[in-house]
């Protein structure tokens, strides 16, 4: 079976620990994002299971198979790299046909697998050319024929979009999908991009240095998201975090001060549990309704910026202590500089993180 | 471009749009410039064709033509083959039958010499550069340090106990003791080169080979070296006109059948106590000249890019 799993994985360069104790299992068919910023040890954990990088401790286990020393090339593996890597010397079909070749097939075979990745690829009008003569789009779509002509236990890819323009990775996600889709293989992305992550993942993994923070369905990390970091990464326009100290909790709503207002926020009964002290209220720019008059529930901010997006407007307002809070309104919703606005948070969408970071939650 | 460009193109006169976006007055300025630098070597080669009596005349004769009409009849000097010939026999005394001046060899030792060491700099070399590049060691700048510090020292100060070795383990005068000489003062330049250029180069291409199958060796030959040939190029010019022009080495460390043409030069011009001929010492520069020229200029483009590579964003 087609399938990747990494054990208790750690990478140490020096002193500096890329990777922790990272556990992840990809099922057959299955297509895994690990994202996370800059820096958090993603592209190392992909780089170990592809061989190209040794795990200080713990297991990198491939189609069932310990592979921690196994050369990258017996690991039966494709890769797909973020500057796609392809043999400048070498001709587009060359390129694609290259593992092939080193997997010792007929001249013959060789062409008929390469023509036909590139027809499902669209790369037919340009097998001749050499990849410093074609278009970033088509480089890209190369590197995906590379990794797909043969048929490997899994699948890489690191970064796969990050070099196109908008338009085009918006179309590129959708091909890549697509392929993937029919070849139910165990597949690792790695981006740093969560609209890439949640549009093409099954499951997304997020890590922060070095740590895997959250495994789940792209609608579990967004609507369940386990700890502070997550809550503040997935989401855009970016969740807003206010700190806030709970006093107690009563049928559904807790009693929390925070920019000296008292507020009654709906959240939910795990809340019950929570001892009276310092949380953050996580509270997503969607997730509020803004009505005529001051209650005991809402939130009281003047609005300082407004920036359309189209079919929706997002205000940026200021409490009066000076808490940033982003509020996204229907496009139809008329909201002027310097007006106070009353927010009701909903409490579906309210997230209570505790004081260790992590979200409370039944 | 079209394949059947002419030769003024194909030596890059009309590459695309060149004096479009310049104009015809800074191109016209450059050229201007390019001549003055160029006047010196353009000097030489009209000594060598211009008869001995006429090399020191005064006013001096500054064309081999008249260009139509344009340039005053006693500036102009009619062009002679004779400088070149003498330069492989004329006669040593006056009045004398002409001799071998036993130039063909030397030519043909520098030839060997210049290029036999320079290979071999760049071999050694480039497997070191991607040694250092690709498999730091620990401490790797230090080695790389300590590598160029053998260029540091004038080559006057080096000198002495380079002889005195050649002395003891018998090289002197040896083709192999100046060849190795030559190979050790090159490597240090070709290593600095060459692992500048595989700095440079993406590792993922490498990465996605080692993946698709390929050996260390494999990825090294065929992933690798492909991409660095501009490198390659312009190291073996660099390295070629250094050699090539050296004198002090050569001149205490090679014999009678090693010497090489910088050395010869000065003894042909030297010795006979007749003064200088300048028209015999411009033929032999003008022969000398040539094999660089050519070599820069079949790979003036790789040259170009290796000179001018990690400038630009790839």
């Amino acid at each position: 079976m087609s399938t990747i799993e990494i054990r208790k994985i750690t990478k140490k360069f020096g002193e500096f620990v890329a990777v922790r104790d990272a556990d992840l299992k990809v099922e057959a068919g299955e297509v895994v994002c690990l994202l996370g910023p800059s820096g958090c040890g993603k592209t190392t954990t992909l780089r170990m299971i592809a061989g190209l990088e040794r795990a200080t401790s713990g297991d990198v286990i491939i189609a069932g198979q310990r592979m921690n020393e196994l050369a990258p090339d017996k690991r039966d593996i494709a890769m797909v790299f973020q500057f796609y890597a392809l043999y400048p010397a070498l001709t587009v079909g060359e390129n694609i046909a290259m593992p092939l070749h080193y997997e010792g097939l007929s001249a013959a075979e060789q062409q008929a697998r390469v023509k036909k990745v590139a027809d499902i690829l669209h790369l037919g009008d340009v097998l001749d050319r050499l990849p410093g003569r074609i278009s970033e789009g088509e480089k890209q779509r190369v590197a995906v024929a590379r990794a797909i002509v043969r048929d490997p236990n899994c699948f890489l890819f690191d970064e796969p979009l990050s070099r196109l323009d908008v338009e085009l990775r918006h179309s590129m996600r959708g091909q890549i999908k697509g392929v993937l889709s029919n070849l139910s293989k165990a597949t690792v992305i790695v981006t740093h991009d969560q609209l890439e992550a949640l549009t093409m993942a099954d499951r997304i993994a997020i890590m922060r240095d070095g740590l895997i923070e959250q495994v789940g369905s792209p609608h579990d990390v967004f609507a369940k998201p386990a700890n502070l970091f997550v809550g503040s990464f997935i989401g855009t326009p970016q969740m807003n975090l206010i700190s806030a100290n709970f006093k107690s909790y009563n049928n559904g709503k807790a009693k929390v001060t925070f920019d000296k207002q008292d507020v009654d926020i709906g959240v939910n009964h795990a809340v019950a549990k929570l001892k009276p002290g310092q949380i953050t209220v996580g509270i997503r720019p969607r997730a509020f309704s803004v009505v005529g008059k001051d209650t005991k529930d809402t939130i009281e901010a003047v609005s300082e910026l407004i920036e359309p997006m189209g079919a929706e407007t997002l205000i940026h307002a200021r409490t009066k202590t000076g808490n940033d809070i982003r509020v996204v309104v229907p496009r139809d919703k008329r909201v002027k500089i310097g007006e106070t606005l009353h927010l009701v948070p909903d409490p579906a969408q309210t997230h209570i993180f505790g004081e260790d970071g992590k979200a409370v939650r039944a | 471009m079209s394949q059947s460009s002419s030769f003024l193109e194909r030596i890059g006169f009309f590459k695309s749009g060149n004096v479009g976006e310049s104009g015809w007055g800074r191109t016209l300025g450059v050229g201007l410039i390019s001549l003055f630098y160029f006047l010196p070597v353009l000097f030489i080669i009209f000594t060598s064709l211009k008869p001995q009596d006429m090399a020191l005349s005064v006013p001096p004769t500054l064309s081999p033509t008249s260009l139509f009409g344009l340039i005053p009849d006693h500036y102009v000097f009619t062009p002679t083959l004779e400088n070149f010939s003498s330069v492989f026999s004329r006669s040593m005394t006056s009045g004398g039958a002409p001799e071998p001046t036993g130039f063909d060899r030397y030519f043909f030792n520098s030839i060997v010499i210049a290029s036999t060491s320079v290979f071999l700099a760049l071999i050694i070399g480039t497997l070191a550069a991607y040694g250092f590049s690709r498999y730091p060691l620990k401490g790797n700048d230090t080695y790389l340090f300590i590598i160029l510090t053998t260029r540091m020292l004038p080559a006057i100060v080096v000198i002495i106990p380079v002889i005195l070795m050649f002395r003891v383990v018998g090289l002197s005068g040896s083709y192999i003791g100046i060849i190795l000489l030559y190979t050790a003062f090159n490597l240090a330049f070709t290593i600095w080169m060459m692992k500048s250029f595989f700095d440079e180069l993406s590792t993922d291409v490498e990465d996605a080979a080692r993946i698709d199958g390929s050996s260390e060796t494999k990825v090294f030959l065929k992933i690798c070296l492909p991409q660095v040939i501009a490198g390659l190029a312009a190291t073996f010019v660099f390295g070629l006109i250094l050699t090539w022009n050296e004198f002090l080495f050569a001149l205490l460390l090679t014999g009678p059948d090693t010497r090489t043409v910088p050395v010869a030069m000065n003894q042909a011009v030297s010795s006979g106590g007749r003064g200088t001929d300048w028209t015999l010492l411009a033929s032999i520069e003008t022969l000398f000249l040539i094999p660089v020229f050519l070599v820069t200029f079949f790979l003036q483009d790789h040259l170009l890019r290796g000179v001018t590579f990690g400038t630009v964003k790839r």
